[in-house]
């Protein structure tokens, strides 16, 4: 049980970062990134292979950086040539898929071996620190160390939001008429914007990528319903209101998801390939519960009505 | 002040559907005038509008305001000297973010002395909390509340604010108190005329309301098949009735006043 808790957090707060990002595109501006699926495996091949190169912390801050370049060429085909917002992170993701063949070496996958990961290297720091508290902590080093870089990047985030760009970024998907009229270009929002969430859901993809110590092209497939499936189950749990609760959810989310995911992996209630499907089925679901209610409610007042009717008829 | 100088503009041009909104269009405003505009559906009331705040730019023609060309200026930094009101309320407002939030929004277009990276400061918020009382509507015990929450009188109200917030040289009110009940209508005018006066803002505001157009302001434009077909100031002004005003109209283009929401009260 243990076990699964501390996989569960490791998970949780390694692919933390993935609702985050969508917290920033989806929620605060309104556009559904598809970018996600790419910079993700683009943020662990540059990670990975920084790494592999004996620079793993180094890997990290590269690998953002990647994932702003990724935001910022969506938000460019978006903003200024027009392309529709999905379609333009459908375009970026599929280019991606070259540029990550190239990042690691024209090769599917890539594996570090004996090199240093930034998890190996704080678990080698806490074995031979001598302190005992240290020691006894040293199994729980992947979630410690995944965890302080998931609130570091979130209490900065929400900084960020409530300084006046972060305020512009907001107005930005909530009324942009009124965005406009406000002196703030909406394109300028827009491209800051998506280039934080691509640098988040980068982050996410290199502390994957060192933790599993391995990289593969594919490995980002999914990883956006995923992430929104994340954000839907922590909104669920502790709300949308006020707006930044919405980063806390999306934390929380995470490490709820994967805590199923354990719990479906080690129970065997149901084949694990299963997962995708059933992430799929509850995002469509969550999306769609308001027009289901209204569907519902609809067909009551069909039923009220010809009831009436009938009653009349009778009568 | 603001000029207009013989600017054209024309939708969907080469198709069946192509329709001048605007032909040789040209006008000029004197600092500190406040235009009331009345015409027909279509006659290019809110095309003007859309043509001075840059929401497109015109084929042909300058615009200058102030002594600035802005013909080609982009419109979000036009509206760094533009306030606007359009008829809808939910147009001027964010709704998930707090009162305080969107006024701190209106400060930016101030544009200088902040950087990005900058919070809404203890000295902002009394300087809204001040602005908002003005209002006489309570708003400034709300400031953290969305502003979804707000009625559309309320909301107006708050755009108003923000639209002056920062003194702009022009002021463009879109028939901004049409979707209002008469008496929520009636504070918003009173608010508007407290406001252009005080701070001395040139302004130019469509209505539908006849009475209204020659009650407020110095100057009353008629509008027809994109043109000005009367421009009214002064004493010639100030004798004019209502039913002059539907003289005048009928004199300048042939046919009667055609405006489904027009009132004569």
């Amino acid at each position: 049980m243990l076990y699964i808790i501390k996989t569960a957090l490791e998970l949780g707060f390694l692919y933390a970062m993935v609702p985050v990002a969508l917290f920033i595109s989806y929620r605060v501006l309104d556009i559904a990134d598809l970018t996600t699926d790419g910079c993700f495996v683009l943020g662990a091949a540059v990670s990975v292979m920084m790494a592999k190169a004996g620079h793993p912390i180094l890997g990290i801050p590269l690998a953002m950086l990647a994932g702003v370049c990724a935001g910022f060429v969506t938000a460019f085909l978006h903003t200024k040539l027009k392309v529709p917002s999905i379609l333009s992170g459908i375009i970026t993701n599929t280019g991606l898929y070259t540029i990550n063949l190239m990042v690691m070496g024209w090769s599917s996958n890539q594996s570090l071996l004996k090199q240093n990961t930034i998890f190996s290297m704080l678990k080698n720091g806490l074995k031979k620190s001598n302190v005992l508290i240290f020691e006894k902590i040293t199994d729980w080093y992947a979630v410690i160390l995944s965890a302080v870089i998931v609130i570091i990047f979130a209490l900065l985030i929400l900084a960020f939001l409530s300084t006046r760009l972060g305020l512009s970024i907001r107005a930005t998907g909530d009324n942009l008429d009124m965005v406009r009229a406000s002196s703030i270009n909406p394109a300028f929002t827009i491209t800051v914007g998506l280039c934080i969430a691509n640098a988040m859901t980068a982050l996410s993809g290199a502390m994957v990528g060192q933790y599993q110590k391995t990289v593969d092209i594919n490995s980002g497939t999914g990883i956006v319903v995923i992430g929104l499936a994340c954000l839907i189950i922590g909104e669920t749990i502790i709300g949308r209101r006020p707006f930044f609760k919405g980063i806390i959810a999306a934390i929380i989310g995470s490490i709820v998801y994967r805590v199923i995911y354990a719990v479906v992996l080690y129970t065997k209630v149901l084949p694990v390939e299963f997962l995708k499907l059933i992430t799929a089925i509850v995002v469509a679901l969550a999306i769609a519960f308001p027009a289901i209610r209204k569907w519902f409610s609809f067909q009551g007042k069909k039923i009220n009505h010809s009831r009436g009717k009938g009653g009349k008829d009778n009568a | 002040m603001l000029d207009l100088i013989n600017v054209s503009m024309t939708f969907n041009p080469g198709t069946p559907n192509a329709k001048q909104a605007l032909s040789d269009f040209s006008v000029h405003l004197d600092d500190g005038d406040f235009v009331t505009i009345i015409g027909s559906n279509g006659a290019g009331k809110s095309t003007m509008f859309n043509a001075i705040a840059g929401t497109f730019f015109v084929d042909s023609g300058s615009i200058k305001l102030g002594g600035q060309d802005i013909t080609y200026l982009p419109e979000h930094k036009r509206s760094r000297i533009i306030g606007r009101m359009f008829q809808d309320p939910l147009k001027g407002t964010a709704p998930s973010m707090s009162i305080e939030e969107n006024l701190a929004l209106a400060y930016l277009r101030s544009g200088e002395g902040f950087s990005p990276f900058s919070h809404i400061s203890n000295r902002d918020k009394q300087e809204f909390r001040e602005k908002l009382s003005l209002l006489g509507m309570g708003l400034e015990d709300r400031m953290k509340q969305p502003v979804g929450l707000l009625s559309g009188g309320q909301r107006q109200a708050l755009t108003l604010l923000m639209a002056t917030m920062v003194t702009p040289k022009l002021l463009l009110l879109d028939e901004h108190t049409a979707a209002l009940d008469p008496g929520t209508a009636d504070k918003v005018i009173e608010l508007t005329k407290d406001i252009v006066n005080k701070n001395r803002i040139t302004c130019m505001m469509i209505t539908h309301n006849m009475k209204q157009a020659l009650e407020i302001g110095n100057r009353t434009f008629l509008m027809s098949n994109g043109k000005v077909v009367y421009d009214v100031k002064g004493e010639e002004r100030s004798k004019l009735t209502v039913n002059d005003l539907l003289d005048k109209f009928k004199a300048g283009t042939g046919q009667a006043l055609d405006n489904d929401r027009m009132l004569l009260s």
